[in-house]
């Protein structure tokens, strides 16, 4: 155990009127660990983030961040920390390496040394070429990168990732996952926020999930995902009558949403050895199937398991539920 | 990789020098920041300099007539008026800074200044010192072309530079006020609006555009009190002669007590704002 942790939340609430955003939050951050927060809009994610930045004043309960207050000792907080917004916060008109510029010499660095770290920044997050246009000039990837690299002119000893790939496409959202990976492979600790299940999965030593403005469970993301159950087989069948043919044929299925999906659970097993003996099974009982397919859980899955209720506007919505005949 | 000799963060300040020394660098940066946003935004290069210089040439041309049968001696309109256009246009200049703080505060970026050790003051500061060098530059450019249709500075260099000088205190506390204008009122056109609502009767009210004699007794006596008179009489006399002490000492009086109490309350409130 470490001494002090990198962040420990006692009873955070914070309201904005008569919206009740956090109602009590308890979190505990380690050093040198990467905590993924998991929630689905208006969870409390950013307004978390938010209070532990300094930008925000809870209503009621404490936080310490790197040993420090964040009410009262905002100051020495702010000089440990960096901060990457779910809006990427970089200056619309001045061109990539005058931000990065901006920014070093905000966090003090020497005129000299600002300019250095600029141009290392810039060679480092793939943006040179675009080091004098615009920031209003870049696409979101580019944009979330110049975010990124303003929060680490100096190295801070926390950063905060709100949703940091919420938007990009596939190869953009990569091109951050990687970037991520080495600043953990440098020891900082990372408190990251995210809607996908899979990104926390992919990138957190842990996984907190936030829900109405508190933590709902906490888990590494094996340990979560043994909560929903792991992976599972669905199988959409073609004709709503085989239903209970498939699921007396098949062993431990059980009916899945929409009257036509059987689900079999894959624990401890090689799931395509799974796959192969469903497939097997249904085919000697000469059941018709529209489709079959190996799915993970997703945030709507972990919902369901822990809160009994679909998560509103989950992103990876589960499409072979959806298969209308 | 990241790990080179400057990534921690360097020792922090200690002492009041020090904290009074990073704090005009942050306002340095700050106000290098807004120059440049400044030159990439036409709007306001054109609002800020098509707009008074129009003023001069309008003002002196439309009432110049009639205006300059009212001044004493040989003082044509021209003269007298172009120290009370430097006061009129800096007091209009000054709502822009209420907008551009209010739209400071809709992007993202002044959420990143809050999370970083730098100086409170220097986000308020940035913007009312890059807004005074832009309105000194204004006012270059409105001499310059007062001297195309007549306009002479008769008390020297030094003088001239004083007229400057006290129209550009007299800016940077309209600024300053604004500014908080613009924490307190919530959207960058209301800021506008309501500065405009104000400073419209209060620059005819003065004795920009005309001498008080010539006013009704009542308004003349309001606008005798008017910082907006103090400032423009001490440009004028500056400029073209005539008692300059006295309403130096009250222009700077009021400049200098106005910015002492809309400061501090800025300040705090900018703090405490989330
Ligand atoms: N400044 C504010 N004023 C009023 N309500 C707010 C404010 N900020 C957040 N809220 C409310 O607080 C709740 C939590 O919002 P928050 O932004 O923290 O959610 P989130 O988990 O980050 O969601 P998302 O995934 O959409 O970013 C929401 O109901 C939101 O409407
Ligand atoms: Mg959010």
């Amino acid at each position: 155990m470490s001494a002090v942790p990198a962040v420990s939340v006692e009873n955070v609430r914070k309201n904005f009127g008569d919206t009740e955003a956090l109602t009590g939050v308890n979190l505990t951050v380690d050093e040198g660990e990467v905590l993924g927060l998991l929630g689905p809009n208006g969870a409390g994610k950013t307004t978390l983030v938010r209070v532990l930045a300094t930008l925000l004043t809870p209503t009621s309960g404490t936080a310490r961040v790197l040993g420090h207050d964040v009410v009262h000792e905002a100051a020495q907080v702010r000089r440990k920390i960096g901060l990457t917004g779910q809006y990427a916060a970089v200056d619309e008109l001045l061109t990539g390496r005058e931000n990065l510029r901006m920014f070093g010499e905000l966090f003090h660095l020497s005129t000299k040394d600002a300019r250095r770290r600029a141009d290392e920044l810039l060679e480092r997050f793939d943006l040179a070429f675009a080091a004098n246009r615009p920031a209003r000039t870049y696409s979101g990837g580019m944009r979330r990168r110049l975010d990124l690299a303003s929060s680490l002119l100096v190295r801070p000893d926390l950063l905060f990732l709100d949703e940091p790939t919420t938007g990009l496409d596939p190869r953009s959202r990569n091109s951050i996952w990687d970037i991520t990976r080495e600043l953990v492979d440098e020891g900082m600790t990372l408190l990251l926020t995210t809607q996908y299940l899979e990104e926390a999965d992919q990138l957190a030593d842990r996984i907190a999930v936030i829900d109405h403005g508190h933590i709902i469970a906490k888990g590494t993301g094996d340990e979560l995902k043994d909560q929903v159950g792991g992976q599972v087989v669905d199988i959409v069948l073609a004709d709503p009558a085989d239903l209970n043919r498939a699921l007396d044929a098949l062993p431990g299925a059980e009916a899945a949403s929409g009257g036509r999906t059987v689900r079999v659970a894959v624990i401890d097993r090689d799931p395509l050895e799974v796959v192969g003996e469903v497939a097997a099974t249904l085919n000697s009982s000469e059941i018709q199937v529209r489709d079959l397919g190996l799915r993970r859980p997703t945030l709507d899955d972990v919902f369901l398991e822990l809160t009994g209720e679909l998560a509103e506007s989950a992103p990876d919505g589960d499409d072979v539920q959806e298969v209308v005949a | 990789m990241t790990a080179s000799a400057i990534t921690r963060h360097p020792a922090e300040p200690e002492g009041v020098v020090a904290q009074a020394y990073w704090q005009m660098r942050d306002t340095w940066t700050v106000t290098k920041r807004n120059l440049r946003h400044f030159i990439r935004q036409p709007r306001l290069l054109v609002f800020s300099t098509i707009q008074p210089v129009m003023f001069v040439v309008l003002f002196s041309f439309v009432f110049g007539g009639i205006a300059g049968a009212a001044l004493p001696g040989d003082i044509s309109y021209i003269d007298y008026l172009l120290p009370g256009i430097f006061v009129q246009s800096s007091a209009f200049r000054s709502t822009q800074t209420a907008v551009g703080l209010a739209e400071d505060l809709e992007r993202g970026v002044v959420d990143r200044f809050r999370s970083m050790p730098m100086s409170r003051v220097a986000v308020l500061g940035g913007r009312t010192i890059a807004d005074l060098v832009r309105s000194i530059a204004v006012i270059m450019l409105m001499i310059a072309v007062a001297y195309l249709i007549g306009f002479r500075f008769t008390e020297g260099v030094v003088s001239a530079v004083g007229a400057v000088l006290i129209v550009a205190l007299f800016g940077l506390m309209m600024s300053w006020l604004f500014i908080c204008l613009a924490l307190y009122v919530p959207g960058a056109e209301a800021a506008q609006t309501a500065g405009f609502v104000v400073l419209f009767p209060l620059v005819f009210a003065s004795s920009i555009f005309v001498p008080l004699e010539t006013m009704p007794g009542w308004l003349a006596a309001f606008a005798s009190q008017s910082p907006l008179t103090h400032a423009a009489d001490t440009a004028r006399a500056l400029s073209i002669g005539g008692e300059a002490l006295r309403p130096a000492l009250l222009a700077i009086a009021w400049c200098v007590g106005i910015m002492a109490v809309i400061i501090p309350i800025a300040v705090r409130r900018f703090r405490s704002m989330s």
